[in-house]
């Protein structure tokens, strides 16, 4: 059993609250994303269950356990730090078997399970350097290496990948899925960058200001954004929010050409919809003016501008795009999402009226 | 025209470089040689000019009764003084570095000693010394113990100033300390926690062999302060009684000023300078090896 529990936690300094009534059960077994921009409490969130930061106030369960009070030896936990926390002055090895030496593990199934864990993580060649003498991702694997071998049922990883390049954290993020898929490990990890989170997590828990904002499987915030805070931060680029007014046939784009797009009273909502989901159509749409436009290889993202509002629009392929060109925009019905302007919140009894084409 | 214009860069290099060469060369370079140089001759008065006699004054040292109490002195004196010193410093640091109520202060209170001048420190601690009225004295005395002189005799007067000296560097060092360990980052700790490692597993793997650079400049600091001091026993005993606190920096500076025998006061010192060469040669070599610098 290697569950965790969080309930009602809550972190302040002072005045400043940086966790606040947050509660998510992590599944035994389970990868785990904390998602949320910088400073809304992810680290402290993860301090907190490894029991290197007090909790003000709720409780903390490990396997059914509580744990709040406990110190963190006592919660069979692994940690890979933001800034790695390697010992400088040990090599490699020394490194990956630190907590082994402190459990007083025997000689022998010390070096039998270093060899295998270097092997994993593809440091069998560098045992014998310096820690301070690895390149980042060398010293990432180092840090993943101490964390795994201890074969805690519980592993909390802090931006691990966030030093690397591209490439080396496309590969990473691979191997750190299939690492905790092969051997079981419940994964708790922490990351302010949302595809990241959306290719590796089983579950997502997105926080903003110390409280958790949506949880729940990537494809489920993809799709349906509670409010519009997930909608503006999951997907690159986010999703388009528009803002809807009053309109005689039904809600109408605040500054759009009178069309409407939604059944019914339009003031005081939000329309959203995804760059993804918008086609350009050679007539029959939303009139739009193109401002700009991203070419990124396989598409290209173009910025257009309906009255005031703007709004992207994912094209496949190249386009070039002049300034100021006129465009029509249409998107299926079903891909439209409504927010309450006010509260941010999802709106599901609205209708969206099919453009015609 | 290149050429001189090459002339003219070395000529502003120089100009550049002399202030302080000068006063290099001329306090410590210069004496160094003359110093060696004069060891060499004999002591010239008005009537007897000095005359060149080899190792003369090395052999009338090695003779000198004095001499060698002084260096047993000094011996005694570096080792009441060196590690106690350095334990002490490295063990209050780690004490105010962590989390401690009004830390500002303890620390303050700490670094005292090293501010204040030595010769304000020498008279408190004479006092604290006195006879039957100083604090010590006092102090023992509520224990029944009979006053005692302790500068007066032979067998405490070393033990006194070891005392004294140990109170005033362990502070000095601390700092060096502190320093060093508030460099270490903090995951360091809580990574080696994590693993369920002990504080004082974690200072003996961890802390102590990253604090190893500064304890070799430590180290080195703390050997030459004990063969250099001479302001407290101008307050304190005066190297007396019977030699019995005199090290040889004092020694050095009695035979030169007091008795004017300039010669051998050179011998000694090229002496004391060879012995401290050799043991900071020898701290940088051996443990070099072991060091991780960052
Ligand atoms: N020791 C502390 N004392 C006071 N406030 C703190 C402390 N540590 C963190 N905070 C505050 O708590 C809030 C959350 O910090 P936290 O480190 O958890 O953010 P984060 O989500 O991990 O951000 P990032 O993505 O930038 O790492 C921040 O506003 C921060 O300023
Ligand atoms: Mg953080």
């Amino acid at each position: 059993m290697s569950t965790i529990e969080l309930a009602g936690v809550t972190k302040a300094w002072g005045g400043t609250v940086a966790v606040d009534d947050v509660s998510f059960t992590v599944e035994e077994g389970s990868f785990v994303v904390l998602l949320g921009p910088s400073g809304c409490g992810k680290s402290t969130t993860l301090r907190m269950i490894a029991g290197l930061e007090t909790v003000s106030a709720g409780r903390v369960l490990i396997a059914g356990r509580d744990v709040t009070d406990s110190p963190p030896s006592e919660r069979n936990i692994s940690m890979v730090f933001q800034s790695y926390a390697l010992f400088p002055h040990l090599d490699v090895a020394e490194n990956i078997v630190f907590g082994l030496r402190v459990r007083k593990t025997p000689a022998a199934e010390r070096a039998k399970r270093l060899a295998r864990v270097a092997e994993t993580v593809g440091l069998s060649e560098l045992l014998g350097r310096k820690a301070a003498q690895l390149s980042g991702g060398q010293r990432q694997r180092v840090a993943l290496a101490r964390a795994i071998i201890a074969e805690n049922p519980i592993c909390l990883m802090d931006e691990p990948l966030s030093n690397l390049d591209a490439k080396l954290r496309h590969d990473m993020r691979g191997e750190i899925r299939g690492l905790q898929q092969r051997l079981g490990m419940t994964v708790v990890y922490v990351t302010h960058d949302q595809s990241e989170a959306m290719s590796m997590a089983d579950k997502v828990i997105l926080l903003r200001d110390g409280r958790v904002v949506q949880a729940g499987a990537p494809d489920q915030l993809y799709e349906r954004p509670a409010n519009v805070f997930t909608a503006g931060f999951i997907g690159t680029p986010p999703m388009n929010l528009l803002d809807l007014a009053d309109g005689p046939e039904g809600a109408v784009i605040v500054g759009a050409d009178g069309r409407p797009v939604l059944d019914g009273a339009g003031e005081g909502l939000k329309l959203g919809i995804r760059p993804e989901h918008i086609e350009m159509s050679d007539a029959g749409g939303l009139a739009a003016e193109l401002v700009w436009s991203d070419y990124l290889g396989a598409d290209t993202i173009v910025t257009a501008r309906i009255g005031t509002q703007t709004l992207m629009v994912r094209v496949p392929g190249r386009h070039g795009t002049a300034r100021g060109t006129r465009a029509s925009l249409v998107w299926a019905p079903e891909a439209v999402h409504v927010f309450e302007a006010g509260s941010g919140r999802r709106v599901d009894d609205r209708q969206a009226i099919a453009m015609a084409a | 025209m290149s050429f001189a214009r090459s002339n003219q860069v070395h000529i502003y290099g120089w100009l550049l470089l002399m202030p302080a060469a000068i006063f290099l060369i001329a306090f410590t370079y210069y004496p160094t040689v003359a110093t060696l140089a004069h060891s060499f001759f004999s002591d010239g008065t008005a009537l007897r000019p000095s005359v060149f006699v080899g190792l003369e004054n090395y052999k009338l040292m090695l003779e000198d009764e004095v001499f060698w109490k002084v260096a047993r002195n000094n011996f005694w004196f570096a080792l009441g003084t060196i590690p106690v010193s350095v334990a002490l410093a490295l063990l209050m640091a780690v004490w105010v570095n962590g989390r401690l109520p009004a830390r500002g202060l303890v620390r303050m209170a700490y670094f005292t000693p090293t501010v204040l001048p030595m010769i304000a420190v020498a008279n408190i601690w004479l006092f604290f010394y006195t006879p039957d009225i100083g604090l010590v004295d006092q102090v023992l005395g509520m224990f029944g113990a009979p006053g005692h002189n302790w500068l007066g005799d032979p067998d405490t007067v070393l033990g006194c100033l070891i005392v004294m000296t140990v109170w005033k560097e362990s502070g000095f060092f601390m700092i060096f300390y502190l320093a060093a360990l508030q460099s270490l980052p903090p995951e360091l700790e809580e990574a080696a926690k994590l693993e369920g490692a002990g504080r004082w597993y974690f200072f003996r793997r961890v802390t102590f062999p990253l604090l190893m650079p500064t304890t070799l400049f430590v180290l080195i600091n703390a050997v030459i302060n004990s063969f250099k001091l001479v302001d407290h026993l101008f307050i304190l005993t005066k190297g007396g009684p019977d030699n019995a606190s005199n090290l040889l920096l004092y020694y050095i500076y009695e035979v030169a000023f007091s008795f004017f025998d300039e010669a051998y006061a050179a011998t000694l010192t090229v002496v004391l300078l060879a012995v401290l060469a050799v043991i900071a040669i020898g701290q940088f070599v051996i443990l070099d090896k072991r060091i991780h610098y960052r």
